[in-house]
């Protein structure tokens, strides 16, 4: 019972997870704009998201509108081990760059606030799922 | 909490451009001293960034890996009046490019800048993360 009051949180709360990881994958790379050779990284949200859900279903709708853009974007890809990391792609360069940095600024501070957005849409489905939750188990005195 | 790295990772890269306007700081001073008793001018300083890898994948921060030294040869004026001139009469200035300066200085304060903000990003989004289902 207490399974099928919880599995609503779930989805949401994977969601916030990889949320919170691209917000740090994309805060390197804004950290290293000026290193050379540094190549910029981006996550493949929608894959990763269906992966950790391990649901084509709801993930699959939640997360195709978000990255329709980032795929574009991020052509070829290589993954690095586990969960999450494998939908970690290499950001082609928009300019070419004579120090081999790949980091596109405009491009990183689009995503950052884009990511910013969403992060906070997830944190409030999860509380507008739990308010729901709460009135629903108050009784009919308590108003 | 992986977002906690954010304020590592961009801890590092403000401390790393910090020292870099710290270097160019000291460039611009130095701008117009002449060669001492040794001859030797000032050389211009560069900071050389480096990736630094910060255990979570994908946080990846900035170091500072050297602080090298500009070998250009300084620039040379005859100027036999001048107290620091040599036997020739020419006196040798440090090999700073203010203009070069100039321009690092404005590229290291803007990327000062956008670090500061991903942490407040940050710390905002992480204030409201703690407020999960109070409100």
């Amino acid at each position: 019972m207490i399974n099928r009051l919880t599995d609503s949180l779930e989805f949401q709360s994977q969601a916030l997870v990889l949320r919170a990881e691209r917000q740090r994958l994309l805060a390197s790379n804004i950290a290293n704009a000026d290193t050379p050779g540094y190549v910029a990284r981006d996550m493949d949200f929608a894959s990763a998201l269906r992966a950790a859900t391990g649901t084509s279903g709801v993930g699959g709708a939640a997360g195709a509108a978000v990255t329709a853009a980032l795929r574009q974007a991020l052509p070829a890809g290589s993954g690095f081990g586990a969960s999450a990391e494998t939908h970690l792609r290499y950001a082609a360069p928009s300019q070419t760059n004579l120090d081999g940095n790949s980091v596109d600024m405009d491009r990183e501070r689009a995503s950052f606030a884009d990511n910013s957005v969403k992060y906070e849409a997830t944190l409030r489905f999860i509380n507008g799922s739990v308010r729901s939750m709460l009135d629903a188990m108050k009784s009919p005195q308590q108003g | 909490m992986s977002m906690f790295k954010i304020f590592d990772v961009s801890g590092s890269a403000v401390s790393a451009q910090s020292q870099r306007l710290n270097v160019v700081a000291s460039n611009l001073a130095n701008a117009d001293t002449v060669a001492g008793p040794n001859g030797q001018a000032y050389k211009a300083r560069q900071v050389v960034f480096q990736t630094e890898l910060m255990g979570a994948v994908g946080a990846a921060g900035v170091r500072v890996a050297a602080v090298g030294e500009d070998n250009t040869p300084g620039r040379r004026v005859h100027d036999p009046k001048h107290p620091g001139a040599d036997a020739e009469g020419y006196v040798t200035y440090s090999n700073v490019n203010t203009v070069e300066e100039m321009v690092n200085m404005i590229s290291a304060s803007r990327s000062y800048q956008n670090n500061l903000e991903v942490m407040n990003a940050a710390k905002s989004l992480l204030l409201k993360t703690l407020q999960m289902g109070q409100s």
